[in-house]
């Protein structure tokens, strides 16, 4: 799996994915949020950095109390066209200010959505393994200079306060 | 009407870039077909039954003679000469090639327009009254409004990606003109009790093979709380709404299986938590935007022309088109003209090249230059001085676009059918043909007055055809084309669905049909002032059904 972050750079991931069964190895793992929920008594107390898997079915009133101190929640994708995972991301940035590593991983995970996920508030993104790295990274470089009518969740936007200086017609 | 500045220009620029890059990568192998597939209906294209077909965004209906003029050499360039407006205020082109367009997206964009979601499962073009601005029942313009909400939609990052498509509709007089009850979204601008502007909003009507009207689940949304609410209902329906089963996953299934106390008190949940302040709208910032829709510089003597009044005594023609296709102003001394694009033996909704330039021209002359489509599919030149629209009118008349019928029987609505459509079970042109012949004898029209036809080629209900007074649908039985007749329905205040009559009739029985209802009608109606709604209200579903399944009716 190809790990590439918010700046472009693309590198191994330092987290292994743990099965339900699995036993606990040492570094840092993800587990799903079936284990996290079974477990975290005990993983809470892990030194260890433990990232949690997140179906796009949760309902994160429920599940922030869980979250709230995980170093990485990965958000999935299970479909190109299913964008529950963007409504999961806005509301762990801005409502509950979730200020760790936020990885998007799954079949949206694509050049063609990546100036969105950026600007939902995604920071990591598992590379979906036919996707050309190369166009992927290009499109997280100029998605600084794309024109959105939106607030941005990504950290340098600095566009989107110009237009809010410049016109302020909408809520920008 | 709302002007571009560079910031409108280079989001459309970037995304006409994009597009071409998405056609590139598809046509070299690069990108799967499934996925370009989302990609390209994001930007208005499908791939219909013969060709592509490019579906161009018209936001609320509103053109400029320049746009109008684009679109008819883009129909000559890139299409076979023509174009088709729909039910939704939007213009489709039937027959362009998929290489090209990204070049005709170029050219949109050099007119400011696109075909940015136009389809797809995300928020598709913001309707509204075709009347904006000029209709006497109007409490404020709406187009500020829906600018402020069509930007707000456009790449809203978050609601890109939804179940199913989700369209938003806004009215603000006392006929809704916008059929705003059957959008997944219906925005009615009101004032409080105590004065103050706001909203009524409306959530989970719709049409298709579940046709449901919205319930309203807040009477009252103070002005600068839209975009809050609007971003409360979209993030429930985000989260909650159907993915398993296509044929469930609009909003309106959403709001039916929670019910809509349940659904009400989400969004409310839901909204109570969002910064309503970063959303506001705030006062300089809906200011600016009315500036954008202010009224042109009528002529205050325009009401003393006497020409106007002549004519209509002198030209019996003139007069029958003013009394079907011309309505009031607000302004006294201008007229609201209406292009019929219901002439014979033209689908409903389609318009020439030659007849957009022509329509382009007399909007320069006459109508400060802007031109508004309906979602009954006809056009509007909505500033027209009294003592113009005689030669608004014969100017018309020699383009072919003067046929005095509008809100008649034959201003029917109707879906492009089987025609074009892959999803068409049915044709509805060659139906709508049919019935146009059975009933251009005009003066019989005039007895039967205001009526409205929807007709659809299948379930999905592009033509209305659930709040059609009649509505036809088209239905695949063992490979033959039938068709559903109800009875009943309407899109304005009083919306209600139509009953359906009983089985469906064969394509050789439905004009004849349509014939019997009628004349049930003209039998039963208390006088010509009982319109066939009204008639039909009163007296029920049982005589038109006798008539309709009498021996004779389905010898």
């Amino acid at each position: 799996m190809r790990l590439v972050k918010r700046n472009g750079v693309i590198g191994a991931d330092p987290y292994r994915r743990l099965a339900d069964d699995a036993p606990l190895i040492d570094g840092p793992v993800i587990v799903s949020w079936t284990r996290w929920m079974q477990e975290q008594a005990t993983l809470q107390h892990c030194a260890q950095p433990i990232g949690v898997q997140l179906p796009n079915t949760t309902d994160l009133a429920a599940a922030w109390p869980l979250l709230a101190n995980r170093p990485l929640i990965e958000l999935e994708f299970p479909a190109f066209g299913d964008g529950r995972a963007y409504s999961q991301a806005v509301l762990l940035r801005q409502r509950y200010r979730y200020a760790g590593e936020l990885r998007a991983q799954g079949l949206a995970v694509v050049q063609d959505q990546a100036a969105e996920l950026l600007r939902c508030g995604f920071d990591s993104f598992a590379l979906r393994a036919d996707q050309p790295s190369d166009g992927f990274i290009e499109r997280l470089k100029t998605a600084g200079q794309q024109t959105w009518y939106q607030h941005g969740l990504e950290p340098t936007v600095a566009h989107v306060g110009a237009r809010r200086n410049h016109r302020a017609d909408v809520h920008v | 009407m709302y002007q571009y500045d560079e910031y409108d220009q280079r989001l459309v620029d970037q995304r006409v870039a994009q597009f071409r890059d998405q056609t590139r990568r598809f046509l070299a192998g690069e990108l799967p077909e499934d996925e370009f597939r989302a990609l390209r209906l994001r930007n208005g294209l499908y791939l219909q039954r013969f060709a592509p077909m490019l579906r161009i965004a018209v936001p609320y209906g509103l053109l400029s003679s320049t746009q109008l003029r684009m679109l008819a050499r883009i129909a000559r360039t890139y299409d076979k000469g023509y174009g088709h407006f729909t039910t939704r205020q939007n213009l489709q082109f039937n027959w362009p090639r998929l290489e090209q367009v990204p070049d005709i997206l170029a050219d949109l964009a050099s007119v400011q327009m696109h075909a940015i979601q136009t389809s797809g499962n995300c928020i598709r073009n913001i309707t509204a009254d075709h009347l904006a601005g000029v209709a006497a029942d109007e409490l404020v313009d709406p187009r500020p409004y829906c600018e402020i909400t069509r930007q707000w939609a456009t790449f809203h990052p978050e609601f890109n990606w939804l179940p199913r498509k989700f369209k938003i509709a806004f009215s603000s007089s006392t006929t809704d003109r916008a059929a705003t009850q059957v959008h997944d979204i219906g925005v009615h601008i009101v004032r409080s009790e105590v004065g103050e502007l706001g909203y009524s909003i409306y959530v989970g009507g719709g049409l298709g093979r579940m046709p449901m009207l919205a319930h309203c689940i807040r009477p009252f949304l103070p002005e600068a709380d839209l975009l809050s609410y609007l971003e409360a209902v979209l993030r429930i329906y985000n989260r909650l709404g159907r993915r398993d089963n296509i044929h469930r996953a609009r909003i309106k299934i959403l709001v039916k299986e929670l019910g809509p106390e349940r659904f009400t008190e989400l969004v409310e949940a839901e909204w109570a938590q969002i910064d309503r302040a970063a959303f506001a709208l705030s006062a300089e910032a809906l200011t600016r935007m009315r500036a954008h829709f202010t009224a042109p510089a009528y002529a205050a003597d325009a009401a003393a022309d006497p020409r106007f009044d002549a004519a209509v005594r002198a030209d019996r023609a003139f007069a029958a088109f003013v009394k079907r296709n011309v309505r009031a102003h607000r302004v006294d001394g201008y007229k609201v003209v209406f292009v019929s694009l219901k002439a014979p033996g033209v689908a409903p909704g389609d318009i020439t090249a030659e007849q957009m330039d022509r329509v382009a021209a007399l909007a320069d002359r006459y109508s400060f230059g802007e031109v508004r489509a309906t979602h009954d599919q006809n056009l509007v030149l909505a500033d027209v001085a009294q003592s113009d629209v005689h030669a608004v009118w014969l100017a018309l008349r020699d383009a072919g676009l003067a046929t005095p019928n509008i809100g008649l029987l034959t201003d029917l609505i109707c879906c492009p059918g089987l025609d074009f459509c892959s999803l068409a079970n049915a044709g509805s042109i060659g139906v709508a043909a049919d019935i146009n012949d059975r009933f251009d004898a005009l003066d019989h029209l005039y007895d039967i007055g205001e009526l409205k036809l929807k007709m659809s080629g299948c379930m999905n209900g592009c033509g209305h055809h659930s709040v059609g007074h009649i509505g036809i649908l088209g239905v695949d039985k063992k490979g033959e084309e039938w068709y559903q007749v109800t009875l009943g329905g309407s899109a304005e205040n009083d919306a209600s669905l139509g009953d359906r009559t009983g089985p469906s009739f064969s394509r050789a029985q439905i004009a004849d049909a349509v014939e019997r209802i009628i004349a049930v009608y003209l039998e039963q109606r208390r006088s010509e002032d009982e319109a066939f709604l009204a008639c039909y209200r009163r007296i029920g579903m049982a005589p038109f059904k006798a008539r309709l399944y009498a021996e004779e009716a389905v010898a």
